[in-house]
């Protein structure tokens, strides 16, 4: 059954007394332990669609589901880990990354235990007492995600987590994540500007159009898994990287 | 910061105080109009004793004074931010209490609360509270608000996220008006002792006044000086032990 099913939902902003169309009609879903990426251009409202998910924001119609239901309790299914890093600057790697899980009241120290035991996978072994204003802005997403993973909801939206990093960082970071991503086996919803980094690890690419946003190709990656570094120069691969381009650059 | 004593203040301040005491040593001007750097020195060793006895009380209502405008301060605060109705309706009315001159209702407080302690703790908690209340809650208004937003997809309550967020998010600007608060608070209390008390170094210093004898006046202004060094030296020990973190980020530069 599929943990995310967006029906129709439709969002509007008022900006300086008009009413500025966000989302015109978005319809997906995202299955149980599917990696499904959403790519569309900057300020088409990919952010507002994940905090539609989330709870943050109503939609003005259409409906969302999660798990089947839409009166899901926030912090009850999704865990979001947003553009922004927003790791809690008065708190250690260790105290940040449990925050979900402290918040939900489980046993402080139990959740610690399980964060330590993780740490050399996320590759913060040693790190654990530092603050994040201590870390690289590599070891901050990382932490970031911990957290994200951590709160062991069903459903996973990340909001572009390389974003910011340089690019061998963030190639690094795109093998990690599947492995991590292998490990969990939770449904990843995630945000992205890269064409490469949508094919490279998802199994289904929605592309928007820009503001107001519309669905404009849904596309199947028919790539074999495990994803090798090989693939990037496969002729599959470059024909799915080009109609994802020709969807953007003609939409 | 710097651990360190800086030099050039201290030339400064040496260098002012050999001027002071060879103009009045030449100029020939009375003791009682204007006492020398020296003889100063000198009476702050002879009454050291009486000072520091009356140093303990005005230190007290200073101390009690500031804790309880902070009690009251992170409470509001607090509340502030659990009904949004309270902030509209009490923070105009707290800025323009503002205008109101404390000296001038302290006279009140003699009235209602006696020459004890209590007066003067009033006054103290009346000075110091604006600056601690104003900061944090300003502090808690200025936290990210997509922080907040984090906490509530995580299922936070209203008391979690201001636990969690809103106070420490805070902290920064918070110990900002403590430091404002804690050089005021010696200050109130010393008011409140010249209005009326029986023991402080605001008593010590009108009896002092009014018989001309200045440089006890004087002696008595270096205690209040160090008092009020040592109050803010103590907040801000307190602030690196409270926010390590902050420190940290600061000395990154
Ligand atoms: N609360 C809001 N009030 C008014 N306008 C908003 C609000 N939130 C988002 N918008 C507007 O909606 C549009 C989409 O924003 P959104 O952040 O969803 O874009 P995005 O696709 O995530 O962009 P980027 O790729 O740059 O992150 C923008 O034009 C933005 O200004
Ligand atoms: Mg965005």
């Amino acid at each position: 059954m599929a943990e995310i099913i967006l029906e129709e939902v439709t969002k509007t902003f008022p900006v300086d007394g008009q009413s500025v169309s966000v989302l015109a009609g978005i319809s997906l879903s995202v299955a149980a332990g599917e990696f499904v990426s959403l790519i569309g251009p900057s300020g088409c409202g990919k952010s507002t669609l994940f905090n539609i998910i989330c709870g943050l924001v109503k939609p003005d119609s259409g409906r969302v589901l999660l798990g089947g239901r839409d009166d899901v309790r926030a912090g009850e299914m999704v865990s979001y880990m947003p553009q922004k890093d927003l790791l809690l600057p008065w708190r250690t790697v260790l105290d940040n990354v449990i925050l979900a899980r402290e918040v939900a009241g489980e046993d402080k120290e139990t959740v610690k235990r399980e964060a330590r035991q993780l740490m050399p996978l996320f590759g913060l072994a040693g790190f654990e007492n530092c603050y994040p204003a201590e870390l690289s802005g590599g070891m901050r997403q990382r932490a970031a995600l911990m957290r994200a993973i951590l709160a062991r909801r069903r459903v996973l939206l990340l909001d572009e987590p390389f974003g910011a990093l340089d690019a061998i960082t963030r190639t690094r970071m795109q093998r990690w994540l599947l492995e991590i991503w292998d490990r969990f086996k939770q449904a990843v919803f995630f945000i992205t500007h890269d064409v490469e980094e949508a094919v490279f690890l998802s199994d289904r690419i929605y592309v928007l159009t820009s503001r107001p946003a519309r669905l404009c190709l849904h596309l199947d990656v028919d790539l074999p898994r495990p994803r090798r570094d090989a693939l990037l120069t496969e002729p599959r691969f470059l024909f799915l990287k080009k109609q994802i381009l020709d969807a953007l650059l003609g939409g | 910061m710097n651990r360190k004593i800086p030099a050039a203040p201290m030339i400064f301040l040496l260098v002012f105080l050999l001027v002071w005491e060879i103009a009045v040593r030449a100029t020939g001007v009375p003791a009682w109009l204007l006492p020398a750097p020296g003889q100063v020195a000198g009476t702050l060793a002879d009454m050291l004793p009486l000072l520091l006895e009356h140093s303990r009380s005005t230190a007290l209502a200073a101390a009690v004074g500031l804790a309880a405008a902070i009690l009251v301060a992170l409470f509001l605060a607090a509340l502030m931010d659990f009904a949004p109705w309270i902030r509209q309706g009490v923070y105009p009315l707290l800025v323009v209490s503002q205008t109101i001159p404390i000296i001038s209702v302290a006279p009140l407080f003699i009235i209602w609360f006696g020459y004890g302690i209590l007066p003067k703790v009033v006054v103290v908690a009346l000075v110091c509270f604006f600056p601690v209340a104003v900061s944090m809650i300003e502090g808690m208004q200025a936290a990210d608000p997509d922080m907040v937003n984090l906490l509530r997809v995580m299922g936070s309550s209203r008391w979690q996220v201001i636990r969690l967020v809103r106070f420490p998010a805070a902290l920064p600007s918070f110990f900002a008006g403590f430091k404002i608060a804690g050089t005021y608070a010696v200050m109130g209390a010393v008011i409140g002792e010249w209005l009326g008390a029986t023991s402080g170094l605001g008593v010590f210093m009108t009896r002092a006044a009014y018989a001309y004898q200045l440089d006890r006046v004087f002696a008595a202004i270096i205690i209040i000086s160090l008092i009020s060094l040592l109050l803010f030296a103590a907040i801000e020990i307190l602030a690196r032990l409270v926010m390590p973190w902050y420190y940290k980020e600061r000395s990154k530069g």
